[in-house]
């Protein structure tokens, strides 16, 4: 009578590669697929220790009932992904779609930004707009030409693209702000940006529209938990109110948001994560005889970690994590 | 039957539960309280009048046969004891655990006006507590009736609703945004209070009643309340998502980093497992010295949390005196013995940093009470001049919940002024089939209330699906020969 729960786990149909660090998984859960729009976000869990993260549902497919997920390997949780996810493997849990979607219609000629680990996520954004009617004017960065990937996506979504890398080994030689400042200086009728990527990124891109007055959406990755309003770790500051990202956002005002803030919040967990991200590396490299024992259940009777404690008495060196 | 119980002849000392040595247990995660042996049960037991009209009943909110059960603890027959508790309580281990007895049943046991209240709580849990190792379910015949029932959150609003409408004959699907089941029975309560083996066995029970729980589904962005009913083929609807949208105190300096919400550091630590980090992923803040602002339940659990994690030191702060206090008394008691420092009429004013945007210290003006407010608590005011600091490095805020607004920004149900949603006294919402109840009603209250609502919309649930009832009470003016006229027919099956 009973039909069990969901079956364990959501399972990666396909998995590509765009670099060293860039990675993309397409997951099957057609309700996700039905239900996503542009600028919302799903929350992974790797496995049943793992934590939860936050990434953009950069693609959805109703027909074929996927979601795309593009990761960027910056720590444990990204870099375990990178290693573990294949075609067939599962994600242990995934939720969404989460965020109030961005607000698509009504906007004549605007410019989507992405970089870093922002280019997929700006993607379904591109093509909503391009879907109601708009002139769309891409802008993605790279740092060189080796990490560019999904060019040919966003060619047939954009009406322009302009293509930014640092050391200016394919399109423009700069940074997406100079992308921006390029696409201003062509049109004078931009009704939007929309910008996402590291907080360092959209603050530039930020101060780049300020003195044209041009509104300016930025997309929030602050840290999170739950995703759902129920913990308020994503808090972030924009104007003189204080918003939770995942129930509020992620997108808001880029004029109003403060980066301070936001960039010395993502910091907070830096130590910790150094120790995650390293025990891991450790780990990996006595390679295939891992697991059991850092996989272990808990004791019948927990007690404080010693590593907890250890750490606890090396607490600090504050890192600024810039993201990205 | 045994000879009259009078007061002269029960045993006269409240029977003391076993607990964990506080020196020993601020190490551990392991439970606080190791609950009755069974002789101790007994023995309490005895100490129960069995007065033919018992006042502590009326203090049960869910009006549990409280002389009732503990009559037959005293004959020995336990599972009849559990019966009794499980026609009115589903979570028996749960809420023998975490109700605020000694402002309910315990406030009104007569025994009180002379001695010690008979241990109602401790006695109920360890009814509770048997049936999970005994594993008593129980679960009844139950002939399928077609209809479907979807609920919206699995904490004790959602369990008890899920209860009632799979015993009536429906299809229950329980959705809940998070990776496991239990609301804040999970994500909020510690181990130490409530272990995961009670909760997971309570959720067992659910599921040998068919109820289905489909984790990982965020409603009303995965499909919103409108397609539960138009889409999923769902007949009613509960909603019962809690109230865990915390609020800050809008002082300065709370973006800093070591400020956080009790909500974030518990979900971390309980749900996340991140006091075992780095054999779990998630990491947690650690605070030589901790500040914990409130002192409810929730606010009680953090600073023992912190204990446990390996603070040095961990402090209340508090606006109101030490009589306002709404936690638990038992958790105020274990807090004060495992060290945990009280501030009493104290209110934060700002917090400060360091050169590296982290909490250094917190600055507090004393109170003192004034006039009742409108909840009857006298109403603190700030005594000039009376500023100190207290040095700190971590700012946890237990300072009360608002409403989880994603219900409401994806459907068209009526809010009220706070954002909480409206109901009539049947928990009917403004949407046809559609039920709410729990803390995304009143506000956070507690786990017996949330689990009292559930059932009460389980009720009415039924009325608006004319299913027949065997719960509810049946008014003899409204039968005609025995049968119910509110009744259209027994009991309606839907026809395909
Ligand atoms: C709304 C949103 C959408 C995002 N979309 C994407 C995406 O599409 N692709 C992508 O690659 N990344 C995305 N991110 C960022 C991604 O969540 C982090 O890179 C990831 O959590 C890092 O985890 P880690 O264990 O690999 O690294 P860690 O070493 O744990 O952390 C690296 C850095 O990531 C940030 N971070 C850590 N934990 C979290 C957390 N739980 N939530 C948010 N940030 C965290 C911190 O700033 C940290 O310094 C998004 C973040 C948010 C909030
Ligand atoms: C730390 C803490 C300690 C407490 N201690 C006590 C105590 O000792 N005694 C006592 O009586 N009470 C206590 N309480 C209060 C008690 O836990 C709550 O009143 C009770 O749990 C409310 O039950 P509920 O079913 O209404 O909601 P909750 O238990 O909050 O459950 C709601 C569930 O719904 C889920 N949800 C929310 N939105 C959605 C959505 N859109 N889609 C799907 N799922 C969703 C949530 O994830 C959650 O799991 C405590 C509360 C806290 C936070
Ligand atoms: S992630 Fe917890 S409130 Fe936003």
């Amino acid at each position: 009578m009973t039909e069990p729960d969901r079956a364990a786990g959501f399972e990666i149909l396909k998995r590509e590669d765009f670099s060293d660090v860039a990675y993309s998984l397409v997951v099957h859960h057609p309700r996700m697929a039905k239900a996503a729009r542009p600028g919302q976000f799903v929350i992974v869990m790797l496995h049943e220790t793992g934590e939860r993260i936050p990434l953009t549902i950069a693609d959805f497919d109703r027909q074929a009932g996927t979601i795309t997920l593009v990761v960027q390997a910056v720590g444990k949780t990204t870099k375990e992904m990178q290693q573990s996810c294949k075609a067939g493997s599962v994600l242990h849990a995934l939720v969404g779609p989460m965020g109030v979607p961005s607000s698509l219609t009504g906007r004549r000629k605007v410019i989507c930004v992405g970089g870093g680990l922002g280019v997929a996520p700006i993607f379904p954004q591109a093509r909503g707009f391009k879907e109601n009617g708009a002139y769309v004017i891409g802008v993605v960065g790279f740092r060189t030409k080796q990490l560019i990937f999904w060019q040919e996506k966003f060619e047939t979504c954009c009406d322009e693209l302009i293509l930014c890398t640092d050391d200016g080994s394919a399109g423009i030689k700069g940074f997406v702000s100079d992308g921006i400042k390029l696409a201003i200086a062509r049109h004078r009728d931009i009704d939007e940006v929309i910008a996402i990527g590291p907080p360092v990124m959209m603050r530039a891109c930020a101060e780049t529209t300020r003195p044209h007055a041009i509104k300016t959406i930025v997309s929030l990755n602050p840290i999170m938990v739950d995703g759902t309003g129920m913990c308020g770790g994503c808090r972030v500051k924009v104007g003189d109110t204080v918003k939770f990202a995942c129930v509020d956002g992620p997108d808001f005002d880029g004029h109003k948001v403060d980066f301070h803030d936001l960039i010395m919040r993502l910091g907070r967990y830096a130590a910790q994560e150094k120790t995650a991200a390293q025990r891991w590396s450790e780990n990996c490299r006595m390679k295939d005889q891992i697991v059991p024992a850092v996989r272990a259940s808990p004791s019948p009777i927990p007690t404080t970690s010693d590593l907890t404690r250890e750490l606890l008495d090396h607490l600090d060196p504050f890192e600024q994590v810039l993201g990205g | 039957m045994a000879k009259k119980r009078t007061i002269r002849s029960i045993p006269q000392q409240r029977t003391p539960a076993r607990e964990q040595e506080p020196a020993q247990r601020v190490q551990n995660f392991a439970e606080v309280n190791c609950g009755y042996t069974l002789e101790q049960a007994l023995n309490e037991a005895e100490r129960c009048l069995l007065c033919p009209e018992p006042a502590c009943v009326a203090g049960c909110p869910v009006n549990i046969d409280i002389p009732g059960f503990i009559r037959e603890i005293s004959a020995k027959n336990f599972r009849g004891a559990y019966d009794i508790i499980a026609k009115s309580n589903l979570l028996a281990a749960v809420c023998g655990r975490v109700c605020p007895q000694e402002s309910q049943c315990e406030r009104l046991c007569v025994v009180a006006e002379t001695l010690q209240p008979v241990a109602i709580g401790r006695l109920e849990r360890w009814t509770g507590d048997r049936a999970i190792t005994e594993h008593w379910t129980n679960v009844p015949y139950i002939e399928r009736n077609g209809f479907s029932v979807g609920i919206v959150g699995s904490g004790p609003a959602g369990m008890a609703c899920a209860a009632d409408m799979a015993k009536a004959g429906c299809e229950v699907a329980v959705y809940e945004a998070f990776h496991q089941p239990g609301g804040v029975l999970r994500y909020g309560i510690p181990d130490f209070r409530l272990p995961n083996d009670v909760i997971d066995a309570e959720i067992g029970n659910l599921r040998k009643l068919g109820v289905r729980f489909e984790c990982n589904t965020l409603v009303g962005r995965l499909f919103t309340i409108e397609q539960m009913i138009d889409e999923l083929g769902h007949d009613a609807v509960f909603i019962g998502t809690g109230a865990g949208y915390p609020s800050m105190l809008g002082v300065p300096g709370e973006s800093l980093n070591g400020v956080l919400s009790a909500n974030e550091l518990l979900t971390r630590c309980n749900l996340m497992r991140a006091r075992d980090f780095p054999n779990y992923d998630t990491p947690i803040p650690l605070g030589r010295h901790v500040c914990v602002v409130g002192a409810g339940n929730t606010a009680m659990d953090a600073m023992r949390v912190c204990l446990r994690l390996g603070a040095q030191k961990v402090c209340c702060v508090y606006r109101r005196s030490e009589a306002e206090c709404p936690a638990r008394a038992e958790e105020v008691h274990h807090a004060k013995e495992e060290g945990i420092e009280f501030h009493w009429l104290t209110n934060p004013i700002e917090i400060l940093g360091d050169e590296n945007g982290k909490v250094r210290a917190m600055r507090c003006v004393r109170m003192e009470l004034g006039e009742p407010d409108e909840s009857g608590r006298r109403r603190p005011f700030p005594i000039a001049g009376s500023e100190v600091e207290l040095q700190t490095e971590q700012v946890v805020f237990a300072i009360g919940t608002n409403a989880n607004p994603i219900i409401g920004q994806t459907s068209k149900l009526r809010l009220d002024k706070r954002g909480y949603i409206e109901v009539d006294d049947n928990l009917a919402t403004s949407m046809a089939g559609v039920f709410a109840g729990g803390d995304i009603v009143t506000g956070a209250a507690t786990v017996i209330e949330a689990m009292g609502a559930g059932r009460r919309a389980a009720r009415s649930i039924k009325r608006y699906l004319r299913i027949r009832d065997f719960d509810e009470p049946r008014t003899e003016a409204g039968s005609l020969f025995g049968i119910d006229l509110n009744e259209q027919n027994f009991a309606r099956i839907r026809l395909a």
